[in-house]
């Protein structure tokens, strides 16, 4: 907006213009408009590229992190011959099954990778050998041994999870090094990665063990469930108490309350909390429920109760915005039919509000969703590789997993947490898209 | 019993006390066809019995969840030997962890100390004990509530009045909730607080320049006790604010401007929706994306012109921080300019204005103070945003007003010094409350102001 001493006038002041000529007069209106036409097109040119800035940088952040993300969901395996070895498996012929989960899978991996490579014979060598397949090949083999009977002293063919250096290789995330600047990958195990590839025995394949397991250093290991879960612990009790108590004060406050300054307090109170930072909340939850109340770390219990005072400020305001959209014939009739207050609210206007009432929750659960701050002020960052299976158990939450990778110097580490990022992204667009058509199917115009 | 098992049991209990309390009504009035007799509808009668029957009871459940590990612990130090009991109170709170740490099965008996496992053993004891009484209490007043009000119940009993005042109670509670959250919010903060100024005065904190919370470890230790000026975070939370702010208030007024004033509807439909999208991502995702993206891309082309950008630049973290904001300014501003009335345009445009001439000078000066309380609210969400600056801005206290170098801000500070095991009373953990209480009070401040403001914008032309 420009200042207006500078700002030229729109008409002329009319103690010049009468020493003008009409003609004159013209002129200069003539030039003045052909000013200001030029300064509506710019105008307008202005608010029509911060439109379209804004939808860029909507494009470019889906678009970045979609790039980096997609390969997630699909992981590098080797093809092995593998021969579960019964000298290795069970070397004292016992068959119990406590012995057979103990046993050194790690041999039964190497083993395999030297039938393939029988070149390789240097310790260092081999162990560079080793390398090229995951850690976590190994658990894969015990358990697929422990959920199969008579494997031992059998040979087949297995698709083994690569280590993550030869799985960002093979996606093109890394490059092959240089002399001067060598990858992570060494000159032999670049070779052999080759011979791999040439007879089909390295393959990109869906990545289940990005769904189905918890954290893990390995990135390869990694995976998104355990945060899955401790996210629907957290929202599930945030859910349970939020709404209840959210619409229950909404209610009061919008058909009992009477208008006076307690209630004008309480108003201006819940406004206020509802634009208070996060990570205020956290502050409280660390020294009310951990400190004064000595309740747990990291519990998805604590997490949901700090989540549910961030979110009623958002649930009250959206369920007395749908309250006062009830128009008041409704509970002028219902009084006049002999019901009680009580019986008013609950047989009649809640019916009628409950699905702008629903709406505001989803959204609020969507925000509680993606809320990372507060959580880690109450120790929802500690490094767990279990999956939760109570609300009590340590545990943390899809945005906190995102924050944890984020931090890990692994390039792999980037891809994961790009697929986190489209996973939590999912779920929002889930919830979104939920309220939106709860909102257009049941919303209703008076 | 435990506790939840005592739940479950109570829940029953209270089912029972429905159904005797209807069919208690229902038989003083000689069944179905006496029903018009009675002043409330059956059920009612059932409600108010399962109420007294289960509130009281929840009540006094609730209260023993809450301080009977305090009463315990302090009947168990009370019979620890006299040289635990001696110790300062952080040992003490070391050795009744590890007493927790035994009575939860974490740590076996036989790996335990011995006046350890005396204690824990005691504490089995007496909370096995506890748990009958708590048991036998609870399920008392159940039945006594229970049988009390089904004592009570007549035809002229008035069970609606009683459960709808009891409900209305309830409506009560739980808009008292958001008070309390306000009351704990600040008791808990502001408790924090004076404790960190009570070690630390408080013209130290908020006028010292240096910014260097490592305490000392070991006594000994040289050169780290530790300084806590927060000037460099209140100076480095208004830079990234201040970047932020530069992003989002001109492309969220004009965009704002441009769907309202001038977008075809077709055009503001699909564009505006596609806008807000920005508003639900979470924030950690724009962390992520300042780090990992525009950070690095702002280091090369900082390169390429000869400049030095460090990798963690406030630049990144504002310029972030504003395209998050800018729906938030946009659609606050979107909401002050529809509310102009439009005889306010009609006028402008028959004195001959242009549109561009009525929105300058006539819509966004009679939207201005609407703005104003927008632009204060989006200010404070900005000094109150979190991960982005935790995960693409430093650590490094640094006093400088260059984007180009690191910076650090409140935020990241409090998370800094409160993420990972600390102890509760050293100045570095409390001085996160310090700061979380300046927080506080800032924003609240923008707050109260920006609301107020709006909303006596919104009377203006209602």
């Amino acid at each position: 907006m420009s200042d207006p001493v500078t700002r030229p006038p729109l008409v002329t002041p009319p103690a010049t213009s009468a020493r003008r000529t009409p003609k004159e007069t013209q002129a200069r209106v003539a030039l003045s408009l052909r000013r200001r036409y030029w300064s509506e097109l710019r105008f307008r040119a202005y608010g029509l590229s911060a439109v379209l800035l804004g939808i860029v940088f909507v494009v470019f952040l889906f678009g970045t992190i979609f790039m980096k993300g997609a390969s997630s969901f699909r992981q590098t395996y080797i093809s092995l011959d593998v021969f579960y070895d019964p000298a290795i498996i069970d070397p004292n012929n016992t068959h119990k099954a406590e012995d057979i989960a103990n046993a050194d899978y790690q041999a039964i991996v190497r083993a395999s990778l030297r039938a393939r490579f029988p070149a390789v014979e240097s310790r260092k060598d081999i162990r560079d050998l080793t390398r090229i397949v995951s850690g976590g090949a190994s658990f894969d083999l015990r358990k697929r041994v422990l959920n199969t009977a008579g494997l031992v002293g059998q040979r087949e063919t297995l698709w083994l999870l690569a280590s993550d250096d030869v799985d960002m290789l093979m996606k093109g995330h890394i490059g092959r090094g240089t002399a001067a600047d060598p990858g992570p990958l060494g000159e032999n195990q670049l070779v052999w990665f080759d011979q791999l590839v040439k007879s089909n025995a390295l393959e990109l394949r869906f990545n289940k063990t990005f769904f189905t397991h918890g954290d893990s250093r390995e990135p390869e290991q990694a995976g998104v469930w355990g945060a899955v879960m401790g996210s629907l612990f957290t929202l599930a009790i945030t859910l349970v108490l939020s709404f209840p108590i959210g619409v229950a004060a909404a209610i009061y406050l919008e058909e009992f309350a009477l208008k006076n300054r307690w209630t004008d307090l309480i108003e201006v109170n819940i406004n206020n909390l509802a634009a208070v930072p996060s990570i205020v909340f956290g502050l409280l939850g660390l020294a009310v429920f951990i400190g004064f109340f000595g309740m747990p770390r990291s519990a998805p219990l604590v997490g949901a109760l700090v989540l549910t005072l961030l979110t009623l400020p958002t649930i009250i305001i959206a369920s007395r915005a749908a309250l006062k959209g009830v128009p008041p014939s409704i509970r002028e009739a219902a009084l006049g039919m002999g019901a009680s207050k009580i019986q008013m609210v609950t047989h009649h206007v809640l019916p009628l509000a409950m699905p702008g009432m629903l709406t505001g929750t989803i959204i609020g659960m969507a925000r509680a969703l993606g809320e990372t701050a507060p959580l880690l002020m109450i120790g929802m960052v500690a490094f767990i590789v279990d999956v939760p299976k109570s609300v009590t158990d340590p545990a943390t939450v899809l945005p906190v997993q995102v924050f944890l990778w984020s931090d890990s110097p692994e390039r792999a580490f980037v891809e994961r947490t790009s697929g986190a990022i489209i996973v939590l992204l999912g779920f929002l667009v889930v919830m979104n898209a939920t309220a939106v058509v709860l909102r257009n199917k049941f919303e209703r115009r008076w | 019993m435990t506790p939840a098992a005592l739940l479950v049991v109570l829940v029953g209990l209270a089912l029972v006390g429905y159904v005797l309390g209807k069919s208690r009504a229902l038989a003083t009035v000689g069944g179905n066809r006496g029903i018009r007799n009675l002043h409330s509808l059956p059920s009612y009668y059932g409600a108010l019995t399962a109420l007294w029957c289960a509130v009281p009871a929840l009540v006094v459940l609730g209260a023993w969840g809450a301080f009977q590990d305090t009463i315990i612990i302090k009947l168990v130090t009370a019979h620890m030997p006299a040289a635990v009991q001696s110790l300062p109170e952080s040992q003490l709170g070391l050795v009744i962890n590890d007493v927790h740490n035994v009575v939860a099965g974490n740590v076996s008996f036989d790996n335990a100390r011995p006046e350890i496992r005396a204690a824990a053993r005691e504490y089995i004891e007496i909370r096995s004990i506890a748990r009958y009484a708590l048991t036998a209490l609870v399920l008392a007043i159940g039945i006594v509530g229970m049988v009390l009000v089904r004592g009570r119940i007549s035809p002229e009993f008035r069970a609606r009045n009683a459960v709808e005042r009891i409900v209305e109670w309830a409506l009560i509670g739980c808009s008292l909730i958001a008070v309390l959250t306000t009351i704990g919010i600040i008791l808990s903060v502001a408790f924090e607080a004076a404790r960190f100024f009570g070690k630390v005065p408080w013209y130290q904190f908020i006028f010292g320049l240096e910014w260097s919370p490592q305490t000392a470890i070991r006594a000994d230790q040289v050169g780290s006790s530790g300084s806590f000026g927060a000037v460099p975070l209140f100076a480095g939370t208004a830079l990234i604010s201040g970047i932020a702010m530069v992003i989002a208030v001109p492309i969220g007024l004009f965009s704002a401007i441009y769907l309202a004033e001038y977008a075809h509807r077709n055009f503001r439909a699909w564009t505006k929706p596609f806008l807000e999208v920005l508003a639900g991502i979470p924030t950690v995702v724009y962390g992520f994306f300042a780090a990992l993206t525009v950070g690095p891309l702002l280091r090369s082309w900082g390169e390429a012109l000869g400049l030095q950008v460090a990798s963690e630049s406030a630049l990144a973290a504002g310029l972030v921080m504003g395209i998050m904001i800018v729906p938030f300014v946009s659609s606050l501003a979107d909401d002050m300019i529809t509310a102009v009335p439009q005889a306010l345009r009609d006028g402008a445009y028959a004195l001959g204005a242009t549109k561009s001439e009525t929105i300058k000078q006539v819509v966004v000066r009679a939207a201005l103070p609407g703005i104003v309380g927008g632009v204060l609210l989006a200010i404070s969400r900005a000094i109150g945003e979190t991960m982005i600056v935790v995960m693409a801005a430093g650590l490094a206290a640094n006093l400088t007003a260059n984007p180009f170098e690191a910076v650090t801000t409140v935020t990241v500070q409090i998370v800094t010094l409160l993420v990972g095991d600390q102890e509760f009373d050293s100045p570095k953990t409390l001085a996160a409350f310090a700061l979380g209480l300046v927080l506080f009070l800032v924003t609240l401040a923008l707050n109260v102001l920006a609301l107020h403001i709006v909303k006596k914008y919104r009377e203006q032309y209602e």
